[in-house]
């Protein structure tokens, strides 16, 4: 059986994943929870390690040799990642925890000081709660008000009402570019152009994106993107914010510590140059740098590789799911509308349910909400299954999948 | 091909009180209700009681979630109905033990139909979903007692 009918040489990518090279409850282990999180390549593994073993300093305080190279190394990583997204200016790419704090960061530090009373925060009723939550808080601080873009049948956003829901009130559109729940990827080019109609600046939520696409932030248009390491083979706890010049110029610090002053007296400071002055304390340093390395390893496999290797995991799914019967799958049925994200039920049986029987078969998939209630609501259900492929993900991975299922139909019977 | 451990957990009687629960809905007269949730995987379960003294006179429940969370408070309103307070709290913590691996808790009888949950024992991730039912009925009769987490 050919593992896979894509450019990928599929057996020679996973050998580079050691987390997959091992047995879970006496079987080959399927990883399909990769919109939670992806697997590390040893190259990304290896870099980390070096870094530790060889370079190990605080960056931009010392003037002695590790010093050096942890600050060339980390910066390096910066002006990568920067080139990695299309950002014209590596200044303009602040490192984060991750999304989460990516968007904290604006809402906390822009919001705070841009938003009051009657202003409008435009989100959609897709998103994760990491790009709702952020926005309720400087909400219930400052007076503005959110409102919500709302989806369709198949979890995709309706933008004939955009014109009305975007008013002269409306100071931040807060949206992702492709939804964690449903897969859906969203017109945020559209979106982007409604939005400077009125005004309003733009953040992408851009975690389920980055690491699957190639993504150029000047080519959509937004003023705020928000990416994750741990998501494209890189470690947790990196992440990065990117952001126009001008708007990180003008907005007040996120957090004070270190690294991020000019001069600190009694009572007041001066900040430093952006990107430092959004980066108090030490930072993940080692993070940093090995993120760089694993945007080095997906341009190496090639996003259009990738990208052509997971639509068509993604086809082979849907069409094995729809053959073994008894699986709704939400979101939109046009291919071109969605990433390698399958949410799904089945029947009676509840998904924390299918998830067990699942793992005692080796095959990891993510059960529950997704951080996204909103979207669960919108289907009136309390929880999903949902598979999700990455460049390492086979056909046989598919086909170990649709098994397992048959073993959920054949516990809890047909639906 | 489905192996032994999962037949075990999903035994037909848990599949059963799954899909025809027992004693579900509100109690229009009770003395009591509890509200438990499980924020990891959002199980939900509300119990309803009245007593007659120390006695349950009657218990209902309603709640969302996983066959395992719903099956076993289904099975334990079916097993309290009618004990006092002190009997309904001993078989919590029976049950409790078992679901940490108790030989002894797993071949005690007086567990009625909740033994076809001892399965469940088997899978770490989900001894929580067996255990809402019974924290659900710790926090109705207000017994303040805490099971012994190790199970001993």
């Amino acid at each position: 059986m050919p593992a896979t009918s894509s450019r990928l040489d599929q057996t020679a990518l996973r050998a580079q994943f050691p987390t997959l090279a091992q047995e879970v409850g006496g079987y080959p282990l399927v990883y399909l929870d990769n919109a939670a999180t992806s697997q590390k390549p040893r190259y990304v593994l290896d870099v980390l390690a070096a870094y530790y073993e060889h370079d190990n300093a605080n960056v931009h305080r010392g003037i002695h040799e590790l010093s050096r190279r942890a600050t060339v190394a980390f910066e390096d990583a910066r002006a990568k990642l920067a080139n990695f997204i299309g950002a014209a200016d590596s200044a303009e790419l602040v490192w984060t925890r991750g999304t989460t704090e990516a968007i904290n960061l604006v809402a906390g530090s822009w919001g705070q000081d841009n938003l009051g009373e009657g202003d409008e925060i435009l989100l959609s009723s897709l998103e994760h709660h990491s790009n709702i939550v952020p926005w309720q808080l400087v909400a219930s601080r400052t007076g503005a008000r959110l409102r919500y873009i709302e989806m369709d049948e198949q979890g995709r956003l309706i933008l004939d009402d955009l014109s009305e829901l975007l008013t002269e009130r409306t100071r931040m559109v807060a949206i992702s570019h492709i939804s964690n729940a449903l897969g859906t990827v969203n017109p945020v080019r559209e979106i982007v152009e409604q939005a400077k109609k009125v005004g309003a600046l733009v953040l992408v939520d851009g975690a389920q994106a980055v690491p699957h696409r190639r993504v150029d932030v000047q080519e959509l248009g937004c003023d705020f993107y928000a990416f994750s390491g741990h998501k494209m083979c890189g470690p947790t706890g990196s992440g990065a914010l990117w952001a126009r010049r001008s708007l990180l110029e003008s907005m007040p610090p996120y957090q004070g510590g270190g690294e991020m002053i000019r001069n600190v007296g009694r009572e007041e400071s001066t900040w430093a140059e952006i990107p430092h002055k959004f980066e108090a304390g030490t930072p993940n340093i080692a993070g940093a740098i090995a993120l760089g390395a694993a945007a080095d390893f997906l341009d190496e496999v090639g996003f259009d590789a990738i990208a052509e290797h997971e639509r068509e995991l993604l086809g082979y799914a849907l069409e094995r799911l729809d053959d073994l019967g008894g699986v709704r799958v939400y979101g939109p049925t046009d291919l071109n509308e969605r990433s390698g994200v399958i949410s799904f039920t089945m029947g009676d049986a509840h998904p924390h349910d299918i998830s067990t029987i699942l793992d005692s078969k080796g095959i990891a998939i993510r059960a529950g909400h997704h951080c996204a209630q909103l979207v669960m609501h919108h289907f009136d259900i309390s929880a999903t299954a949902r598979a999700s492929f990455y460049l390492y993900n086979s056909r046989d991975d598919v086909d170990r999948l649709v098994e397992g299922l048959a073993s959920v139909k054949e516990i809890f019977g047909p639906a | 091909m489905t192996d032994a451990p999962l037949i075990s957990l999903y035994q037909e009687l848990i599949l059963e009180h799954y899909r025809n629960p027992r004693n579900k809905g509100e109690l229009a007269e009770h003395t009591a209700e509890a509200h438990v949730a499980n924020p990891i995987c959002g199980d939900q379960v509300t119990v309803w009681i009245r007593l007659d003294g120390d006695r349950i006179e009657e218990i209902t429940f309603d709640g969302d979630g996983c066959a395992i969370s719903q099956a076993s408070v289904s099975m334990m309103t079916v097993l309290v109905k009618g004990r006092d307070r002190s009997e309904a709290i001993g078989l919590a913590d029976l049950f409790t033990d078992m679901m940490h691996g108790s030989e002894e808790a797993s071949s005690d009888r007086s567990l009625g139909d909740l033994r076809a949950l001892q399965g469940v024992s088997k899978f770490p991730v989900r001894i929580r979903c067996a255990l809402l039912a019974f924290d659900a009925l710790r926090d109705v009769l207000g017994s303040g007692l805490e099971a012994d987490p190790t199970g001993g």
